[in-house]
């Protein structure tokens, strides 16, 4: 095995976290049961979890690693990952899926299965937010699920998916509980209408403060227990040491370099132990955040470089050893990962808009480098001020191919929430978490509700919206393709068959925002989230400073080239009629050789810098932002979109036919705003410029990905031709980019004998994994995306 | 409207002069190099090419052809070009991509369309256009008003150039062109002749009147082994250059690329006697021209 790391401590603990087999960990299960089996009926819902988080805070296992100097588990033990059964409650059979599933399998114990099957599932079967969401949905609502034409987020994980800002680096859990009590005191039950609601949330906000700093207590103890039995007298002092920061945070602010980090920590594990806000919680700006504890601590020496990377580099194993909790069904496969999108920006600008780059970037881009985890995402930020040596260093990282660092646009992103009604200052502090999405962190709930399958609607659209895949009349009857005489009439069909999907979405989501509202409040993710504390209000029901919903548009390279397949070729050219064309599709093309060629091959696509296909690019994506953005949340927010796919764009395909720009039948479809695989043949400058045409700014994120072999990156002229792309991609307000740099070779070598690379990590979509943990599918797609090969 | 027929417009390329560059291939050469790897460049007219490996025979192209221009002989398609009209129709029904075209005419108006798509990489990265072929200069009319056009827009050209042209075209240009990327193949005139169809005076001549100019100019050695890479070769190359004003020199090492194409283009020419110089041999030369100061890269 690679060994990795500034030292032999952190190789090990990375070997540790890297070797060590997933579990699924019952113990968080078994004491929300034993919480809720006591509170349920009996207090007011923010005070039952925080009882709930209590009861867990104060009686998880704790666990101290050999060696490490930031302490907490999510689980027992490294790589044993807790289940939510308040959220999902796993039947007996999703135990035995988790367990002999080949990809993102989770071990569970027989221990395990025998809690769930007595204790968890009598409980909890009938009481699950997923039951109880299911239960509520429109029959109409449920087709379009289980056929594909969208996804929810929320069906199985709690609304998430958010960032630490700074304000947990300058006050402790004390001082939070401080400002509650004053806010408790000021309240005028007399004139105030919802005192009692906002006492209630602050009473349970209050609860929490307490329950994270006894979690913080009983570690400290733990390591003055461990230290008095340690016989080596360097990990003595070290025990002592982490005894001491757990003194001091989260109860109150941190002090040192150690202890920012060790804050970060605790409150990371709080946040995704309360629920599971699932793209984890991020870190955000760490570069800034650690800053002033790095200078510090250089300047009275209490610290050094070597020692302030080696604290990093603990954290990174920290991230690593907690797998994304494990899911089920159509959860797994638009989410089909381990990687729980804990996401850094690192560069940017500070909040007065001056370059954001220091020292800690550095050390920071040099950890993700060493360090080569999945977790976390360590993403940069690169603004107009970002020094060329660290966007230079950055590709050179990236160029290694395994698709760390991606690359955000500062400016873009600073545009985007502007543009969403967030301050200025809010702006820069902000950045992009999860895969590719833009928030005001620490200051905004904004939730992804679901993936959203545009194709799809045109395969309905031509079929007067009856699915022939699922055999079932999921959209409205408004006419079949050989109905539309022009292509304008096509269009328009579409669009109203994508406003009555998106209807019956928001729909879903008004009724699903209602639920967690009301029985899942976050009081912990309250306490860090501006605008909870100070207007009484739950994370979940409206109390952020800002609060937004999007949902994600997939397959816009796909849909493009159908559209444009079918105006150049059936409306323009008239080489074939509409009716030939279904037919092909019918067929799956076979016997349909012609038709094929012509969509296949000889028709504008997008990604080819061809205004032919990239203006209808820009129309259905407008179609689609009309379609959402502006729309009223529940939670007094508003809609938007983002352009992203994670794994779900295979699983979307997987629920289609043929199509008409000549994808097979069931084949994945394009990803993010990436062409359609093998229709960009212009090279990577074509890709860039069709899609700079689609208007970022109105998004709250999008995925451009870009596949190199090795050859075209090499050398110190590669690099710079590298930087030259993400500079100009920005230039243009393109959001973000990534990159592969490996060779198919490798790939398809990679797939014959996983067993010779284990250690291949590739990009996928917004974020990394390890190549064998891929589905076939997803992995003859990695393949197969072009190679922007050159001389 | 004058229009250039051309083979390829390359985006994003890097090997081809300074930072990312837009090469375009014109269409037509004056010499028939031996080693060479774009064959489809040399003919200045259009033609339909024919992947073997790809056909699978199928008859679709021939049954489609308005022009009767295919037709099948001992188990081979043969293409007549004096009756194709280039409408494309055997393309559009050979559904194993065998076919393609080589030659596309191009109005000036046209190509910079092309040309600016790319204009926000140029001014990030200090690239440009690269006219590459076939051979641009003797294009010249088309040249100079595409040359002229690019400098109103303010990108940098390079002329990727054998140099096998009247000499009253360079000076029409020169002074409007970034970088001349020129190539020296044999010094021995004869020797020239015998694998490039022409000798090589003229070559010369011209690369001394761009010096003389003042043209910068980046010399680009196409290697084969046996060739042109013994010392005394290279020891003549650098006694010419002795006296001109080079800014860096690119040793090209031959490679097999090319050989695809020919047999697109069925051609029974085989490269397979050409081959590469060893890397120690390639290490060797550089050293060569770096002894004489000179900045030298392997690689374009």
């Amino acid at each position: 095995m690679e060994q990795r790391g500034i030292n032999e401590r952190i190789q090990k603990l990375r070997n540790q976290s890297v070797k060590a087999e997933p579990h699924l960990s019952i113990e968080r299960a078994t004491l929300v049961t034993e919480a809720y089996e006591k509170y349920l009926g009996r207090v007011e819902t923010p005070m039952l979890r925080a009882l709930t988080f209590q009861h867990i805070m104060e009686n998880k296992t704790l666990c101290i690693n050999e060696g490490e100097l930031i302490v907490g588990e999510k689980g027992e033990q490294p790589q044993y990952a807790p289940s939510f059964p308040e959220l999902c409650c796993h039947t007996e059979e999703d135990l035995e899926v988790m367990d002999q599933r080949e990809k993102i399998f989770f071990k569970v114990d027989e221990q395990a299965k025998r809690v769930q099957r007595e204790k968890i599932i009598p409980f909890w079967e009938n009481r699950s937010m997923r039951k109880n969401i299911l239960a509520q949905m429109s029959s109409e609502w449920l087709d379009c699920y289980e056929s594909g034409i969208f996804t929810e987020f929320m069906e199985q994980r709690g609304p998430g998916h958010t960032v630490a800002d700074g304000k947990i680096y300058a006050k402790g859990f004390l001082d939070f509980k401080a400002d509650i009590e004053e806010h408790i005191e000021a309240l005028d039950f007399l004139e105030d209408a919802q005192a009692y609601e906002k006492k209630s949330q602050w009473d349970a906000m209050k609860l929490c403060c307490d329950a994270i700093v006894t979690y913080g207590k009983r570690y400290a103890q733990y390591a003055k227990e461990l230290a008095k039995h340690e016989t080596d007298e360097n990990r003595k002092a070290e025990l002592l040491g982490i005894a001491a920061n757990c003194q001091v945070v989260p109860a109150h602010k941190p002090e040192t370099f150690a202890q920012a980090i060790q804050m970060y920590w605790f409150v990371h594990i709080g946040v995704t132990t309360e629920i599971n806000p699932w793209d984890a919680l991020s870190p955000g700006r760490l570069d800034q955040h650690l800053y002033p504890f790095y200078k510090k601590g250089i300047a009275d020496g209490t610290l050094t470089k070597e020692k302030a990377k080696e604290l990093l580099q603990c954290l990174w194993v920290k991230f690593n050893n907690q797998p994304a909790p494990p899911k089920v069904g159509i959860t797994l496969k638009e989410s089909s990962t381990y990687t729980d999108f804990a996401n850094l920006n690192t560069g940017g600008v500070k909040d007065d808009g001056s370059d954001g780059v220091n020292e800690v970037s550095y050390l920071i881009l040099e950890t993700m480098d060493e360090m080569k985890l999945l977790q976390p995402s360590s993403n940069v930020q690169i603004s107009k001020k970002s020094p060329h040596l660290f966007i230079k260093k950055a590709c050179e990282i990236s160029r290694k191919g395994w698709g760390q660092p991606a690359f955000y646009n500062t400016e873009a992103i600073v545009e985007e929430l502007l543009r969403a009604g967030k301050s200025i200052v809010d702006a820069r502090q902000g950045g992009s978490s999860g895969c590719v999405e833009t928030g005001a962190f620490g200051k905004e709930a904004y939730i992804l509700t679901g993936y959203f399958n545009l194709p799809k609607v045109l395969e309905l659209t031509l079929n007067n919206g009856f699915d022939h895949i699922g055999k079932k009349q999921l959209g409205l009857q408004i006419g079949y393709g050989e109905d539309f005489k022009t292509y304008e009439d096509l269009f328009e069909a579409f669009k109203k068959q994508l406003h009555y999907f998106i209807n019956v979405k928001i729909t879903g989501n008004h009724i699903i925002e209602h639920l967690y509202g009301k029985h899942m409040p976050v009081p912990f993710l309250s306490i860090i989230t501006s605008g909870c504390i100070a207007s009484g209000k739950d994370y979940n029901g409206g109390g952020a400073l800002y609060n937004t919903n999007y949902i994600q548009g997939v397959g816009i390279g796909t849909l493009t080239d159908c559209l444009s397949a079918l105006k150049y070729n059936v409306y323009d050219q008239k080489r074939f009629n509409i009716k030939e064309l279904l037919q092909a599709l019918e067929d799956d093309f076979v016997g349909h050789d012609y038709i094929h060629n012509l969509v296949a091959n000889r028709t504008p696509k997008y990604g080819n810098d061809d205004d032919y296909a990239d203006d209808i690019m820009v129309e259905a994506f407008n179609a689609f932002h009309n379609e959402v953005a502006g729309r009223k949340t529940r939670k007094g927010g508003v809609y938007g979109i983002d352009m992203l796919p994670t794994t779900c764009h295979v699983y979307f395909g997987s629920v289609m036919g043929a199509s008409p720009n000549g994808r097979k039948a069931y084949k994945p479809l394009s990803e993010g705003i990436s062409p359609e695989k093998g229709a960009d043949r212009k090279g990577p400058t074509a890709v860039i410029k069709s899609a700079s045409k689609m208007d970022h700014i109105k998004t709250g994120g999008t995925l451009l990905n870009q596949k190199f072999t090795p050859s075209v990156v090499a050398g110190d002229q590669g690099l710079e031709n590298m930087v030259s792309l993400v500079r100009t991609y920005f230039n243009l307000d393109g959001h973000h980019i990534q990159f592969n740099v490996i060779d198919s070779k490798t790939l398809l070598d990679a797939q014959r004998h996983p067993e010779e690379y284990k250690d291949l990590i590739v990009r996928v979509a917004g974020y990394s994994d390890h190549f064998h943990n891929l589905s076939k599918e997803l992995q003859d797609e990695i393949i197969e995306r072009t190679e922007q090969g050159f001389h | 409207m004058r229009k250039a027929l051309l083979f390829n417009i390359q985006k994003f390329s890097v090997h081809d002069g300074p930072g990312i560059r837009t090469t375009i291939f014109f269409k037509g050469c004056p010499l028939t190099c031996q080693w060479c790897h774009n064959p489809e460049s040399q003919s200045y007219q259009k033609e339909i090419l024919l992947d073997a490996d790809r056909c699978t025979l199928c008859g679709q192209c021939e049954k489609h052809c308005s022009q009767q221009a295919i037709r099948r002989e001992n188990n081979q398609l043969l293409y007549d070009d004096g009756r194709c009209n280039y409408c494309e129709m055997c393309i559009d029904h050979c559904y194993n991509n065998a076919r393609e075209v080589a030659g596309q005419e191009y109005t000036v108006q046209d190509l910079m369309k092309e040309i600016q798509k790319d204009k926000a990489f140029y001014e990030q990265s200090g690239g440009g256009v690269t006219l590459s072929g076939g051979e641009v200069m003797t294009q010249i009319d088309f040249a100079e008003e595409l040359v002229q056009a690019c400098k109103e827009q303010g990108i940098a050209v390079a002329i990727d150039t054998c140099g096998y042209a009247p000499s009253e075209n360079f000076l029409r240009i020169m002074k409007d062109v970034n970088v001349f990327l020129y190539d020296i193949k044999l010094m021995d005139s004869q020797a020239h002749e015998e694998y490039t169809g022409r000798g090589n005076a003229l070559i010369l001549e011209n690369l001394a009147l761009l010096s003389n100019h003042g043209a910068n100019i980046q010399l680009r050695l196409p290697l084969i082994e046996g060739i042109n890479t013994n010392d005394e070769h290279i020891q003549d190359i650098m006694n010419f250059i002795a006296n001109l004003r080079i800014d860096s020199i690119s040793l090209l090492p031959y490679h097999h690329m090319g050989q695809c194409k020919y047999k697109k283009m069925n051609i029974k020419k085989t490269l397979a006697t050409l081959s590469r110089p060893s890397d120690l041999r390639l290490e060797e030369i550089q050293s060569m021209f770096q002894q004489e100061q000179y900045e030298v890269k392997i690689g374009g």
